[in-house]
């Protein structure tokens, strides 16, 4: 299992360019219709943990599914399986690329490149924006409340350079508070 | 005591790392700033590498990062150490699963509480780019025309949708010709 589990994640991790959220696609090919390791619906429950949960998304998924398929075995193969492949990629890249930074075609390139980078970090704000907004079943807040948060981590990591970690956890205190507020006069409503 | 550091960095990312790449991006740029790992420069070059590489950008980072400052048992510690809290926590889900499914499911606490969490990721995003508009990535007027026209060209599938705007979109299709731009007018 363990080998298994090892192979079939690093096919995924060599053949997926851009990160997590594209590796779903393959992870549901490989694991759901071609092995048939867990079902369709247990699937779309991993990634809505898998999101939910704190890390990277495709280790998440692979120890999720390691844990299911092989146990402990099958979580070391899965996440090895996930991980190596950029690892080796990238220590390739990081052996030559203090020398290679220095040379003037690189940096003419690079020059090109950064803005461009900029770009396609702040361009998916769009979509994210739009389907965070999306009118859920549990909530009672309107979606503005929401966007506040949004406003204020950016602002206050930007201009304040408050660390990131901070301002995760004063979002969670916060929506525990005003949850926990209304909870208490809904009841007292009661 | 640099082994230690790099260590608590990077576990530190692995754990508060809600929604996934991008987002992890302004945790990865504080640390590595607050430590000067890397420079801004080197930091948006390894994002540009990582989107043209395979696999998750927290890994392509950390890794990067941990050779960097410390050859290669430095990058075997820092993706040991981002991955770290995902399997702790990971693990803890899929053990609790069924009665975490009961008690979680519904709960107003924790539905809102995820639903924050969307919302500060989006401004986590936000200030990841923001960070990285300055001299040092923005050079001239030329950048920001290569800013405006890869924006434009990301979010256009959002617009208009066919196969067109479908290949444009291509984020590595993207870097390769701001690339080539690059080497065009400054080369």
């Amino acid at each position: 299992m363990f080998w298994q589990l090892f192979y079939t994640y690093l096919k995924i991790g060599t053949f997926t360019l851009g990160g997590g959220y594209a590796m779903l696609p393959l992870i549901q090919r490989e694991v759901v219709d071609r092995q048939g390791w867990i079902d369709e619906e247990e699937f779309l429950n991993m990634i809505a943990l898998a999101q939910a949960a704190p890390g990277l998304i495709a280790v998440n998924s692979a120890i999720f599914i390691g844990w299911r398929v092989g146990g402990w075995r099958g979580v070391c193969g899965a996440v090895l399986g996930a991980v190596l492949p950029s690892f080796l990629i990238i220590l390739a890249i990081a052996m030559v690329f203090r020398e290679w930074k220095e040379l003037p075609t690189v940096e003419a390139v690079f020059k090109g490149v950064r803005p461009a980078v900029v770009a396609l970090i702040a361009a998916p704000l769009f979509k994210m924006g739009k389907s965070a907004m999306k009118p859920s079943a549990v909530s009672r807040q309107p979606s503005a409340l929401f966007l506040l948060i949004s406003l204020a981590a950016a602002l206050l990591i930007w201009l304040a350079h408050v660390n990131p970690v901070w301002v995760i956890l004063a979002a969670i205190v916060l929506t525990l508070t005003v949850v926990g507020i209304q909870q208490s006069t809904f009841r007292k409503q009661k | 005591m640099l082994y230690l550091q790099l260590f608590i960095s990077f576990f530190k990312i692995g754990l508060f790392g809600f929604g996934g790449g991008l987002a992890i991006l302004s945790l990865i740029q504080m640390e590595v700033e607050q430590y000067g790992w890397m420079s801004q420069q080197e930091f948006v070059d390894i994002v540009a590498v990582s989107q043209v590489t395979p696999g998750p950008i927290g890994i392509n980072c950390a890794t990067y990062v941990g050779y960097t400052v410390d050859g290669l048992w430095g990058s075997v510690l820092t993706t040991f150490a981002i991955v770290l809290p995902s399997l702790i926590i990971m693990l803890s889900i899929c053990k609790a699963y069924f009665w975490l499914q009961k008690r979680f499911t519904g709960n107003p606490y924790f539905e809102q509480t995820l639903r924050a969490l969307r919302f500060t990721v989006i401004g986590l995003v936000a200030s990841a780019a923001l960070l990285l508009m300055k001299p040092t990535t923005f050079i001239d007027p030329v950048s920001w025309i290569i800013f405006a026209v890869v924006a434009l060209l990301t979010v256009s599938p959002e617009f208009i949708k066919n196969k067109v705007t479908d290949v444009i979109s291509h984020p590595i299709l993207l870097i390769v010709i701001a690339g080539i731009a690059g080497y065009c007018i400054y080369g």
